[in-house]
């Protein structure tokens, strides 16, 4: 059967007018989308309050399903351990023994450490952690990297805070909720952290690739000097992210930096923390011999220039703002009255 | 005696059932993202639209064209996709589904197939572009497991939609 020629469904006027009603009101809701994308684009916390109330209400499934995948996972390995369990048990044993010293150095060091810091006068700011929590799901389908977490701001969580695993940095809190909050994993395009070579601090930055792999780019152009296995850490430049947490492994080196593997793999952590917002180190002021930023009071030369710029009928006005300076300043403004 | 012959003769489908399930299917298609995965790379075909594809391929003419409007929205509350990129694609691919319903009558098994590769591709391509404009920009490479998983979803969708088809017509 060759199609009708024309589309109509017969003579019924009822009809016809349904099909055309349904195309119209089709390609308007393929414009309201453009609209909508144009609101997204221009104020991207538009739909916020609806999705944490979506994420609100679908968290209690979505916590048991995670508590029963963790179990599951966690049963697995159980039962992976009872094979080699004895040769295991005895290699484990010798580490113990050789962990023992270490942790017995590692204390003297970081007693010298803190000697030393002192000495400095350098405040250490920890990241102090807001909360313990799991990431119950993503945005496994759509090309940004969203993680949901199932803590929110009633447990103290804020925007911008960033999150971490035991491994390494897993990204940086973009909204929160009561309960939950959404997280910016590192793996996506818009997450830029400052990163640095753990072994001698060459700085560069990270940049999600949307794959679970991030793009290590050097600040400074020049010889590519990565190797495939070094390290990457957080430098805590501009905030946000504290100083010295691992980020990424490097895999493959291209032109103008390499391609690094996350060390902290969403998928597979249990347990993520949420940190305060890392501010850069303070000086002391006494240490450093600069004066403080704020105790200083006003330079007395602003406010003759001041006046000189302004028209001579607004010059009264700062005269009732600052009356005590304005008596001190009369012979000054004289002139310029005149 | 009267009424009990009445209840077994000349029976209709509950008209609720009609209209729900093709409607709840959807929806819970769309809530995929939901399940406890925390994914690395994009890898979740788009169950919503696979679902959406195979109700109007198996049952062209169920829903108006602009159904792609609130499903659309709906699945972009939950996908995290910027709000409004499903509410564009879905609309424009419903349209296109109707348009070669009108042209192409009788296809084939394949070639259904074919024409939903073409749609969740483009849906899949579709998104990764809208995002790119937004923000930054993604390879298209990332996509690739996504847009093989979501084809070969295809037919086992289908062959769910059908069953879910019966209990809908179910007197």
């Amino acid at each position: 059967m060759a199609p009708p020629r024309n589309r109509r469904p017969g003579f019924s006027r009822k009809a016809q007018l349904q099909i055309f009603t349904g195309y119209l009101l089709a390609f308007t809701g393929a414009f309201a989308g453009l609209l909508l994308l144009a609101l997204s684009y221009f104020d991207p916390a538009a739909f916020s309050a609806v999705r944490s109330m979506t994420a609100e209400v679908t968290a209690p499934p979505a916590r048991l399903l995670t508590g029963m995948r963790v179990g599951t996972q966690n049963g697995w390995r159980e039962v992976a351990a009872y094979f080699d369990a004895g040769s295991k048990n005895a290699a484990l044993q010798r580490e113990v023994e050789r962990n023992r010293m270490r942790l017995i150095e590692a204390r003297a060091l970081r007693q010298e450490n803190r000697e030393l810091r002192r000495l400095l006068g350098l405040i250490k700011q920890d990241g102090r952690p807001v909360a313990t929590a799991r990431l119950i799901n993503s945005s496994a389908s759509s090309s940004r990297r969203y993680a949901t977490l199932d803590v929110g701001s009633r447990q103290g969580v804020q925007r911008g805070q960033p999150v971490r695993a035991q491994r390494g940095l897993i990204g940086r809190v973009l909204e929160t909720g009561p309960n939950t909050s959404r997280v910016l994993l590192l793996s996506d395009a818009e997450n830029v952290v400052p990163v640095r070579r753990a072994r001698d601090g060459t700085v560069a930055f990270s940049q999600g690739r949307g794959d679970g792999r991030v793009d290590i780019k050097l600040i400074d152009i020049g010889i590519n000097p990565f190797k495939v296995g070094d390290v990457m850490v957080t430098s805590g430049n501009g905030g946000i992210y504290p100083p010295n947490v691992p980020v990424a492994i490097i895999e493959k080196l291209t032109n103008d930096g390499a391609i690094g593997k996350l060390l902290a793999n969403p998928a597979g952590t249990d347990f993520v923390i949420v940190q305060e917002m890392y501010e850069p180190e303070l000086a002391y002021p006494e240490a450093s011999g600069l004066p403080p930023a704020d105790s200083s009071p006003a330079s007395p030369l602003s406010a003759p220039r001041q006046r000189e710029t302004q028209p001579p009928a607004t010059a009264p006005a700062p005269t009732s703002s600052a009356p005590d300076q304005a008596e001190a300043s009369v012979p000054v403004q004289g002139p310029a009255a005149r | 005696m009267n009424d009990l012959y009445r209840a077994r003769l000349n029976r209709e489908p509950s008209a609720f059932r009609k209209a729900a399930v093709p409607i709840a299917s959807v929806m819970a298609a769309s809530m995929a993202p939901l399940l406890p995965i925390v994914a690395s790379a994009p890898v979740l075909p788009p169950f919503g639209l696979v679902v959406l594809i195979c109700w109007q391929i198996l049952r062209p003419g169920l829903w108006p064209v602009w159904a792609g409007v609130p499903f659309g929205m709906f699945d972009d509350i939950l996908s995290g996709q910027p709000v409004g990129s499903a509410v564009l694609l879905w609309s424009i691919i419903l349209i296109a589904l109707d348009l070669i319903e009108q042209r192409y009558i009788w296809r084939n098994y394949w070639q259904d197939w074919f024409i939903a590769t073409v749609c969740l591709i483009f849906a899949i391509a579709g998104g990764l572009a809208i995002n790119n404009f937004l923000v930054n920009d993604t390879r298209i490479s990332v996509l690739f497991p996504q847009m093989i998983l979501a084809i070969f979803t295809y037919p086992l969708v289908l062959r769910l939609v059908a069953r879910l088809d019966h209990i809908r017509l179910k007197r």
